[in-house]
């Protein structure tokens, strides 16, 4: 479904990743492990056009990514749900959702979506006139998702769900991730919680200063011995 | 001693209910400004300039070519509009990233440009439509019909502003682009696009506004002084950006205008208005109510 070749992309002279190769079949959950600063967060802007790669191609069901402008990407299908949530504070939870189903193609299932995404966040039903910045943390992450959802997406991108929330939250994003997974979405994740993102995803890829480390499945990952010492603290 | 009281309240009542009449038109300058700085962050010091030409375009197709006020209107809130379009694209755009002193020199420019234009081309004669409203008389109080049908015509505007702001997908997005820039290409917005929208509407406010002051004032190419700066000073007042508090600043500053003509001359009423803006910036520098963040 996504296909990465040999992606280098960078801020200015800062350059964040090195030579990528990343490939997503529809169905799947692939996972994106590694520490702080080795260019997760850009592999996912990238992807969804926020920043530009220097080479390389991204191909979405074999459509030249890089040739769509940046605000027709979601149109191909590609939701990118950013770190840090990035709802917008001051708009009530419907008009957060509103936006996502913002472009042409979405807003003739704009009633459907909502009912989709209340059924699976009833919680944000219950929220839907608050002010979004004024929501817990986890309910904003549920909002973000939402959103996102709210495009009928085929490939949902999941920056960090998990950072900044309590333990329990955590648990309860996780779970998420799943069943929006058994939806048959097919999801790409980003995470520092290697322990819990190995759970749910299918295969797994590690990247470290920019590169590509090692990929496998969850399995093959769990077992590896760079990602034991590393990050699961074993 | 009670006749007089009568008489005084009945004078002071007339002079309360003007100046909710004025603050009906001075809202939607406001409202137009706020709408262009709150979205995209620059100050268009040329707002009222854009005001006079849309005077002028009522002054001719009413006055030049005998149409109908009821159809050159829709024609000039359109006109100026395309007005405000073209200010983004033309001068805007190409400095959206220059530093806010930068954009305010241009636009202040632009301010010039459009004075010297309509000096040139239309003369500094002073023009009116010609059109004389009645008077209408409500026990001793009177009131212009013009007054009137501005205030409805305004309040009708903001009404329209408001409805497309929150029940349309374009006006969410208007409405969100100010909170989070980045990341609005995620949702699928052009924001380039909202840019130019959002000026057309700031552009046709600005239209509607001219339709109704040309009911009350004269043409000339300086007739944007008249209440260009006022209007500064109400989105300052009530926060610049924010919508609510610069409604609530237009109708404490058109009451204190009319109330201050009512104990002395309407210039006094002017001049205690900019008195009470300054006392109040050094209360409430941020505006009435004050932008949280």
């Amino acid at each position: 479904m996504l296909e990465l070749r040999s992606v280098s992309a960078g801020y200015g002279t800062f350059q964040a990743l090195f030579d990528v190769h990343l490939e997503v079949k529809a169905g799947e959950a692939v996972g994106v492990i590694g520490p702080n600063g080795a260019g997760k967060t850009t592999l996912m802007r990238v992807i969804s056009g926020l920043i530009r790669p220097s080479r390389g191609s991204i191909a979405m069901e074999g459509v030249d990514v890089l040739a769509t402008p940046p605000h027709k990407i979601v149109s191909l299908g590609i939701a990118h749900v950013p770190e840090n949530r990035r709802l917008f504070p001051q708009l009530s939870v419907d008009d957060n959702l509103k936006m996502g189903a913002f472009m042409k193609e979405a807003r003739g299932h704009y009633a459907e979506r909502l009912e989709v995404v209340f059924d699976l966040f009833p919680r944000l039903k219950e929220r839907r006139y608050q002010m979004a910045g004024t929501m817990s943390g986890g309910e904003q992450q549920m909002c973000a998702i939402g959103r996102a959802l709210m495009s009928k997406p085929k490939l949902l991108l999941l920056d960090e769900p998990s950072a900044g929330l309590a333990p329990v939250v955590v648990q309860q994003v996780f779970e998420l991730v799943k069943r929006i997974r058994a939806s048959g979405l097919t999801v790409l994740i980003v995470e520092q919680n290697v322990q819990q993102v190995l759970k749910v995803v299918d295969r797994a890829y590690l990247i470290e200063a920019g590169t590509i480390r090692a990929s496998g499945s969850s399995a093959e990952m769990l077992a590896s011995d760079t990602v034991k010492e590393a990050y699961l603290g074993v | 001693m009670q006749a007089f009281l009568d008489i005084f309240d009945i004078y002071l009542l007339e002079a309360v209910i003007n100046g909710i009449l004025l603050g009906g038109v001075l809202a939607l300058l406001a409202l137009g400004l706020n709408l262009i700085f709150g979205v995209i962050d620059v100050t268009w010091i040329c707002y009222a300039e854009l005001v006079m030409i849309g005077m002028y375009a009522m002054y001719f197709m009413v006055q030049y070519y005998g149409i109908s006020y009821f159809i050159a209107a829709p024609f000039t809130i359109l006109l100026v509009a395309i007005l405000g379009a073209l200010l983004h694209y033309l001068v805007i755009a190409p400095l959206l990233t220059a530093p806010p002193i930068n954009q305010l020199l241009a636009t202040g420019g632009v301010l010039f440009v459009l004075q010297s234009f309509a000096t040139v081309a239309f003369g500094i004669d002073f023009r009116n439509l010609g059109i004389r409203l009645p008077v209408l008389a409500f026990g001793d109080m009177n009131f212009s019909y013009a007054r009137l049908l501005s205030f409805l015509a305004a309040l009708v505007g903001m009404v329209a502003v408001y409805l497309f702001m929150t029940r349309t997908f374009t006006g969410t997005a208007i409405r969100a682009i100010s909170q989070d820039r980045q990341i609005m290409a995620l949702m699928g917005v052009d924001t380039k696009r909202i840019y130019l929208i959002t000026s057309a509407i700031g552009g046709g406010l600005a239209g509607l506004a001219a339709c109704l002051l040309v009911l009350q004032y004269d043409v000339h190419p300086f007739v944007g002084l008249s209440f260009g700066p006022i209007t500064f000073l109400i989105c300052v007042l009530g926060g610049l950006g924010n919508f609510i508090g610069g409604f609530i600043a237009a109708f404490v500053f058109a009451e204190i205008i009319s109330l201050g003509g009512l104990f002395s001359d309407l210039e006094w009423g002017y001049v205690l208005a900019f008195a009470f803006f300054i006392v109040m910036m050094f209360i409430r520098p941020a505006g009435l109510l004050a932008r949280r963040r």
